[in-house]
């Protein structure tokens, strides 16, 4: 949607782990920062595995994708560690990033050294600058990752991904562990971060007002498919795909006491089983006998808008 | 049952392990058919709050003074042979982990069992009970075959909300019901909850982080800070105009959907 070249292209991307397609016929990009993309969808979507594997974290079976018009599906060796530089990616858990036994500032020195940034005797004075650029103290540099909060904790796993000096981040659930007084710290350092280091993002997250403060656009996922994708702010107030307007009505608001009954009825299918034709069709209101046989095609439907679904003008059109 | 007597009554209630107090509670009640909500952040003392009302607080290596009434009846204090008479008869509990609150090695029909033929039902009527239990949360009797692991997440915390209606509690305690579950599955459990409510009378004390889920499910709302109760009211209310600093901060720390981008 964006005229910027892209800083990551991918395309048809397919994973697939057993009998379960994980990630099929995935295609997004990503401008050059400032930018944001939120995935987001529940449980089994696949968006944390479409977040894996645009770090290479996750067995690609068919698809390509280019970061900086490099095809790293490809890539090995020196030149996969390079490529590896410029995408960094941030998990909702702190502590499975960080090694228990190591220091924060060797934890964050530890990146830069493994990518030759910085000679050895100015790690210190560059640590205590990330250090203090992601809202802490340089002295936590001598901090074991237990002796911190876990806002702090996650704090850090965002210096060490920053370490590295890469363009973008993916950022899975990066908020969903913490309070929500420090998750609204997390964000704010989030929206900070992309401004000062021009970082463009990939925000994988269950949670839409997250994804709506900082993402200028967003994909929906369900069952390993994109079903939706457009401005976050077209996208969540005037869905085009039935699965979207059913996520919405789903998510809780302080203020207005709605009592909507659900819009999707039932469990999400299971994944090594996928329905027919379009995989929400058994929870969707408005399935049709052409939902059941054909699989939709992610076609236009507005401006920098795409979905997949047969009835999506009727679902734009009722709001 | 004397009328207008609240079904749950905590008074100066006092959970500490050694020198440190977790949950200080001067006052709180909970009404027939009420629900109410005890909102906080991880630490504020909102489980081990529920913790010490079903009487488990020693167990878990608390001490525990003050005063915990159901209908009038003081709860602290009481013999365990009488307290497991109140737990789960009475009193029931759900947790975050719906699959992982089950035994892994019973059915979910042995479950039922058990539990009601404790309670002294016959074990032809404990399987009766059972399966209309799961058809009242909209489950197939069928699931009573089925082990825990076999649920989806939503079919398990449906399965421990059918256990309480098949004892008749009066109150359930639900700890982050919804906190493990999917945002469609969570719209489900919470408008089931609201049914039983209905349907049964049941009280309930819906402890989440979630200030946006007790918004849409609860009556009052207890906020707790540091073992205190920081501010309470009706929860459109409190969650709409706070006056605690504490819940103003809590209030405006939440995501909300239609306020655009942050980030610039």
């Amino acid at each position: 949607m964006s005229e910027r070249p892209a800083l990551l292209e991918v395309r048809g991307l397919d994973v697939r782990f057993g009998a379960v397609h994980a990630v099929n016929d995935v295609s997004f990009t990503l401008p050059a920062g400032p930018y944001g993309l939120g995935l987001v969808g529940e449980s089994g979507s696949g968006k944390t595995t479409t977040g894996r594997a645009v770090m290479r974290l996750a067995p690609i079976g068919n698809g390509s994708i280019l970061v900086d018009g490099r095809d790293v599906t490809r890539l090995r060796g020196a030149e996969l560690k390079r490529s590896r530089r410029l995408v960094q990616i941030v998990f909702q858990d702190p502590d499975a990033t960080l090694d228990p036994r190591m220091r924060v500032g060797s934890a964050i020195g530890e990146a830069m050294l493994a990518h030759r940034l910085a000679p050895k005797r100015q790690i210190g004075e560059r640590v205590g600058l990330l250090l203090e650029n992601v809202g802490l103290e340089p002295e936590h540099a001598r901090r074991f990752p237990h002796q911190l909060s876990g806002g702090q904790r996650q704090r850090v796993a965002f210096a060490r991904a920053l370490a590295v000096e890469p363009r973008m981040l993916v950022l899975d659930e990066p908020t969903s562990a913490l309070d929500v007084t420090v998750q609204a710290r997390i964000l704010r350092l989030i929206a900070g971060l992309r401004r000062e280091r021009r970082l463009a993002y990939l925000l994988i997250s269950h949670n839409l007002a997250v994804v709506e403060e900082l993402c200028e656009e967003a994909a929906v996922m369900y069952l390993g498919r994109i079903v939706e994708r457009g401005p976050t702010s077209a996208l969540l107030s005037n869905p085009s795909h039935p699965y979207t307007a059913a996520l919405r009505s789903a998510v809780p608001h302080i203020g207005v006491r709605t009592h909507a009954r659900p819009l999707v009825p039932g469990p999400p299918p299971n994944a090594a089983e996928p329905p027919s034709g379009c995989a929400f069709h058994p929870r969707c209101p408005l399935a049709i006998d052409r939902c059941r046989s054909e699989v939709p095609a992610v076609r236009p439907i507005a401006t920098g808008r795409v979905v997949a679904c047969h009835r999506a003008e009727e679902v734009l059109a009722g709001g | 049952m004397i009328p207008g007597q609240p079904r749950l009554e905590i008074r100066e209630l006092t959970v500490a392990f050694g020198a440190r107090v977790v949950s200080d509670i001067s006052h709180l009640a909970i009404a027939p058919g009420e629900i109410v909500g005890l909102a906080g952040e991880s630490g504020s003392g909102k489980s081990m709050t529920a913790t010490a009302i079903l009487g488990l607080g020693r167990t878990a290596g608390a001490s525990v003074s003050g005063s915990v009434a159901l209908n009038g009846r003081e709860l602290i204090g009481l013999p365990e042979r009488e307290l497991r008479h109140v737990r789960g008869r009475q009193i029931a509990m759900i947790f975050q982990s719906p699959v992982g609150s089950f035994n892994p090695v019973f059915k979910v029909g042995d479950v039922f069992e058990r539990a009601l033929r404790l309670h002294g039902a016959s074990k032809r009527a404990a399987r009766e009970q059972a399966a209309s239990a799961l058809e009242e949360v909209l489950l197939s009797p069928n699931l009573l075959d089925r082990f825990p692991h076999q649920l989806s997440g939503g079919q398990a915390q449906r399965v421990a909300i059918a256990l309480a209606l098949a004892l008749r509690s009066e109150v359930l305690l639900a700890d982050e019901p919804t906190s493990a579950l999917d945002v469609t599955v969570q719209a489900e459990i919470l408008d089931l909850l609201r049914s039983v409510r209905k349907e049964s009378n049941m009280s309930v004390l819906f402890i989440s982080h979630d200030l946006a889920v007790i918004a849409e499910l609860c009556d009052r709302i207890a906020v707790m800070q540091r073992g205190k109760i920081v501010e309470t009211g009706l929860a459109r209310r409190v969650l709409t105009e706070p006056s605690d600093p504490y819940t103003r901060e809590l209030v405006a720390s939440v995501p909300r959907l239609g306020t655009g981008m942050v980030a610039g």
